[in-house]
């Protein structure tokens, strides 16, 4: 990984945020609370909409293309990746209908046992169509050598 | 009224406390199928056993956010995820086809977090061999 990328702005990413794509994740990952799958439980929980879960948005750039843009900028060969660490701050919930813009940036790139690993941490903003920051992500990926 | 909830919340979040324990079916291939299209992440190391040997893995593993979406449960029926505010994971090992994972969340600390009273839950899975596949922590307002 040249380090020449470190503070690269990657291409910003919209997510549109479905009642259907909600459903599909709360099932698959056995979400059995009814505020993410019925609209009535979620009102009365205090969402305007079913809530995305907390790690959802992690779908942005991953549904844009982003992350398969950053892989080929860093000449990381996706059989070699890892998702080394993850962490999210969440500053106003995010519900169906919303749509979330996400802008990332490449804020290190370092490498351990003599090159065997290299890791490259990238640092998000989501806001929502508002303009309001609504979580922020932090994601290291390590590549395998 | 708000003096008693705040009193009540107390007892209810103290350090040492256990976060009840979530347990999960073995991971199958038809869960990486759906999760690869859930989440976004369509990498094939996750859902096509010839590519996952052609990386060099014996079969295909789970997504790392698989792991964290099932510690995300485990938080949100503890306290609702309004109360969430910071979730950190770190990706310790893989997690493989037949593994039943069990995500652990501990009270370790209660802590001001931008002026609100805070817990910090330690969180884990493990898998049915006690092989410890992600750890990290969230903060958690008690409010």
């Amino acid at each position: 990984m040249d380090k020449k990328w470190i503070g690269y702005q990657l291409p910003e990413s919209e997510l549109a945020v479905e009642r259907g794509r909600l459903r599909f994740f709360a099932k698959v990952i056995g979400e059995t609370d009814p505020v993410y799958t019925e609209i009535e439980a979620a009102r009365a929980a205090g969402y305007r909409d079913l809530p995305a879960p907390p790690t959802f948005l992690f779908a942005a750039e991953l549904d844009s293309g982003t992350v398969n843009a950053l892989l080929d900028t860093l000449e990381i060969p996706v059989e070699k990746l890892l998702h080394a660490e993850q962490g999210f701050t969440y500053h106003k919930p995010v519900c169906a209908g919303d749509r979330i813009t996400v802008r990332s940036r490449i804020a290190e790139i370092y490498e351990k046992k003599g090159g065997a690993l290299e890791f490259a941490l990238t640092t998000s903003q989501a806001s929502n169509d508002n303009g309001e920051l609504v979580a922020e992500m932090r994601t290291l990926l390590v590549c395998r050598n | 009224m708000l003096t008693n909830s705040k009193i009540s919340g107390s007892c209810n979040a103290e350090v040492g406390q256990e976060l009840p324990a979530l347990e999960l079916r073995p991971v199958n291939r038809t869960t990486l199928a759906l999760f690869a299209g859930a989440s976004g992440d369509h990498n094939a190391v996750h859902i096509d056993l010839d590519f996952a040997r052609r990386a060099g893995m014996p079969d295909v593993f789970a997504h790392g956010m698989l792991g964290m979406a099932w510690i995300g449960r485990l938080l949100t029926r503890w306290r609702p995820q309004s109360r969430l505010r910071r979730f950190d994971v770190r990706f310790q090992g893989i997690t493989h086809l037949g593994d039943a994972i069990t995500c652990r969340g501990k009270l370790v600390e209660r802590l001001q977090h931008s002026g609100e009273e805070c817990a910090l839950i330690e969180v884990s899975a493990t898998n049915q061999f006690g092989q410890t596949k992600i750890v990290g922590d969230a903060v958690v307002a008690l409010g």
